[in-house]
């Protein structure tokens, strides 16, 4: 589904990803830890296509397509989706409006006719309902006044509204209590399907007990350093991230 | 130099015009208008056309648009056209009554004066003048200050008609007046009216006022509006200004507030060549209450200027002023806002807010706010943003499949909702929030009928 290849990545002349490669296939749920300052978000963000960013080398496929020829719309239409890290609030749209254009322009990209407002307010109803959200929250604007909960439960609502290929979640666990994590992460689960992938970018193992990833790739000064299953979490957890550089160095 | 030659040059021809007409302009009026009219040419003669060694009109140049050959007439001049081709269909949900001026004068499609059920009276400013001639003087130019602004004084040495607006006490309610300013020539011209609206104690009035150009021509319209707001009223007035952008506008507003009474005045600009509002508002009385609000969207070469004073003159009354331009292009404006809180005016809440939204480089804006604070007991504030779209916000939105050029839509639009939202008739909030989406959209400039009313002709 996802083929990144040698990806390099500078911001003002910076460069941040020195190399990465990376393979996600169908149904796979890929984890990528790392310390800050790794590059993790910034791999997020290269591939939504934040253009705070340039690419200076490598390649990434999307289901045969160059990916870095797509502008930021077009790879959603496609079916990437960022879980953000920082969610934007957006005084004055409302979150209806807002997932209804968005529905609406993936499906005339997939030469699906718009959705009508039955139907439309039926599939939020739904979708609000699988992820355990409040009704209220879907009437007010996008994310403004939302807490830092609130905010991360939203960008899973909209996951579950837009039904991407692949969902790329940027420390979707940061500023969560144990509480608002086991609601994230399991509206997270829900929305696996042998059809679709994940790339779950998180600084603590935590997040990885609830959300169980195939793959957990190390991040380390722009680089993947180190990739194993599940178990290399629990050993980055126990050793901390200096075991990873201090191997690296030998 | 040139321009004060051509100052004085203009000040003289606006002067000679008067007095050449004076005697018709005298037969064919009412004493109200004509009582003041010597006095007011006296003033204007001394103040001429404000230019920008005026402090208030620094930011735009008035001069200008006077002096492109425009026609000028004192009388009404014949022009036909079916209104209903025009504006046959309604706002849906909205019970509105109709009132056309056509070039400034009043149009007969209804009757020149009319008592409607429930007292309300509503019509020509001439015929009100003829009729009401004790009431209309207890009013008439006791509001709009001749002796400051040129411009008002030229509007009043020559005030012939307009609308006229009456709630008696305890009347008035839901049907809204809808006031449709038509501009039509086969010339180039230039247009004043005068208007008046009085809303007694306990009254209410829904006002709302359209400003259309129907031809294709060059038109100024320099209009005065007296609004009187007596103990507990309330008013609801919106201003859509929707002229083609060869034509330029000045209008000025007075609203005085007696107690307890309260206003929101609200002017949404789309298009229109320079346009420049002024809104004097004066809280007489205890506990009133005011909301000055504008929304301008503005591109290519329109010029924009807003003029506010809020004059707290008594005790626990409360002010916000709130004004949000989008300038794109060349587009230019300008804000400044006036509060000033007398001695007496304790426990004085006001507030005003200029915030602008360049979408070029080239796009400018000066905003000026001025407070004036005598009383000691007061809450005052005010700010000012100038800034672009939120760079993030476009991303976040095309990161969900937005286009960029629909994520900035959504964001402008989202900048005017504010504004839009204090739009309390519904009907007319959902029409008018429309028309601004389809100004974004830059879909409305192929329009040339009223959007209110139709948009079948468009």
């Amino acid at each position: 589904m996802l083929s990144i290849r040698n990806l390099k990545a500078a911001i003002n002349g910076r460069e941040i990803l020195k190399g990465i490669n990376l393979e996600v296939k169908e149904g796979e749920v890929h984890a990528i830890m790392g310390p800050n300052g790794s590059g993790k978000s910034t791999l997020a963000s290269v591939l939504a296509g934040r253009d705070l960013f340039t690419v200076t080398g490598g390649e990434v496929l999307f289901e045969g397509k160059n990916l870095l020829d797509l502008s930021p719309e077009v790879r959603a239409r496609a079916g990437i989706f960022l879980g953000f890290q920082y969610p934007v609030e957006i005084p004055g749209v409302s979150m209806t409006n807002f997932m209804r254009t968005a529905i609406n322009e993936q499906r005339k990209y997939r030469g699906l006719p718009e959705m009508n407002a039955t139907e439309f307010l039926k599939l939020m109803r739904d979708k609000k309902a699988l992820m355990e959200i409040d009704s209220a929250l879907a009437s007010r604007s996008v994310n403004e006044g939302f807490s830092g909960g609130e905010k991360k439960k939203n960008e899973i609502f909209q996951m579950a509204m837009l039904e991407p290929r692949l969902a790329i979640l940027d420390e979707t666990d940061s500023g969560l209590d144990i509480d608002a994590l086991k609601t994230v992460a399991t509206g997270v689960n829900r929305l696996r399907r042998p059809d679709n992938a994940m790339i779950v970018i998180t600084h603590y193992q935590r997040l990885l007990d609830y959300i169980v990833p195939d793959f957990v790739h190390v991040l380390s000064g722009g680089r993947i350093v180190k990739s194993g299953d599940k178990t290399l979490a629990y050993e980055l957890e126990e050793k901390g991230y200096d075991w990873i550089k201090e191997e690296n160095e030998e | 130099m040139e321009a004060v030659s051509e100052k004085i040059t203009l000040d003289n021809q606006l002067t000679d015009w008067y007095f050449t007409n004076r005697d018709q302009l005298m037969s064919s009026s009412n004493s109200v208008f004509n009582s003041v009219r010597p006095a007011a040419m006296e003033s204007f003669r001394k103040l001429g056309i404000p230019d920008s060694s005026f402090e208030n009109y620094k930011s735009t140049n008035i001069p200008k648009v006077f002096l492109s050959p425009l026609h000028k007439y004192i009388e009404q001049r014949k022009i036909l056209f079916a209104v209903e081709d025009l504006f046959h269909c309604d706002i849906p949900e909205l019970d509105t009554e109709l009132v056309l001026l056509v070039n400034g004068w009043f149009y007969e499609n209804r009757p020149r004066l009319q008592v409607l059920p429930g007292g309300m009276i509503i019509g020509s400013m001439a015929e009100a003048a003829k009729e009401y001639p004790d009431l209309i003087k207890q009013h008439y130019s006791k509001y709009a200050d001749y002796e400051k602004d040129g411009l008002v004084a030229l509007n009043t040495a020559f005030a012939q008609d307009g609308t006229f607006i009456y709630v008696p006490k305890g009347a008035g309610g839901d049907r809204a007046v809808q006031i449709v300013n038509v501009l039509l020539s086969p010339e180039d011209l230039f247009v004043q009216h005068r208007n008046l609206v009085i809303v007694e104690d306990n009254a209410t009035a829904r006002v709302v006022v359209c400003d259309h150009s129907l031809s294709a021509r060059h038109f100024l319209t320099n209009s005065v509006t007296e609004i009187y707001l007596g103990p507990n009223s309330h008013l609801d007035y919106v201003k859509l200004q929707n002229e083609n952008d060869n034509s330029n506008q000045i209008a000025t507003s007075f609203v005085h507030q007696e107690r307890g009474s309260d206003a929101v005045f609200n002017t949404i600009t789309l298009h229109g060549g320079l346009i420049r509002n002024n809104v004097y508002t004066r809280l007489n009385g205890e506990g009133a209450s005011n909301q000055t609000l504008g929304l301008s969207l503005v591109d290519e070469t329109q010029h924009i200027d807003s003029y506010t004073f809020v004059d707290h003159a008594a005790p626990n009354c409360n002010s916000h002023q709130n004004f949000k331009y989008i300038l794109d292009d060349q587009a230019t404006a300008a804000f400044t806002g006036r509060i000033l809180v007398r001695q007496n005016a304790q426990k004085t809440i006001a507030y005003q807010a200029n915030n602008n939204i360049l979408m070029t480089s080239e796009a400018r804006v000066n905003t000026k706010p001025q407070l004036e604070i005598y009383a000691d007991d007061v809450k005052c504030s005010h700010g000012a943003t100038v800034g672009q779209l939120d760079p993030n916000a476009i991303f976040y939105l095309q990161s969900r499949g937005i286009s960029k050029r629909e994520a900035r839509l959504l964001l402008m639009y989202a900048f005017g909702h504010e504004i839009l939202n204090k739009i309390s008739v519904e009907p007319l909030r959902v029409r008018l929030s429309d028309l601004v989406d389809k100004r974004l959209r830059g879909e409305l400039s192929r329009c040339n009928s009223c959007p209110l009313h139709c948009q079948e002709t468009c």
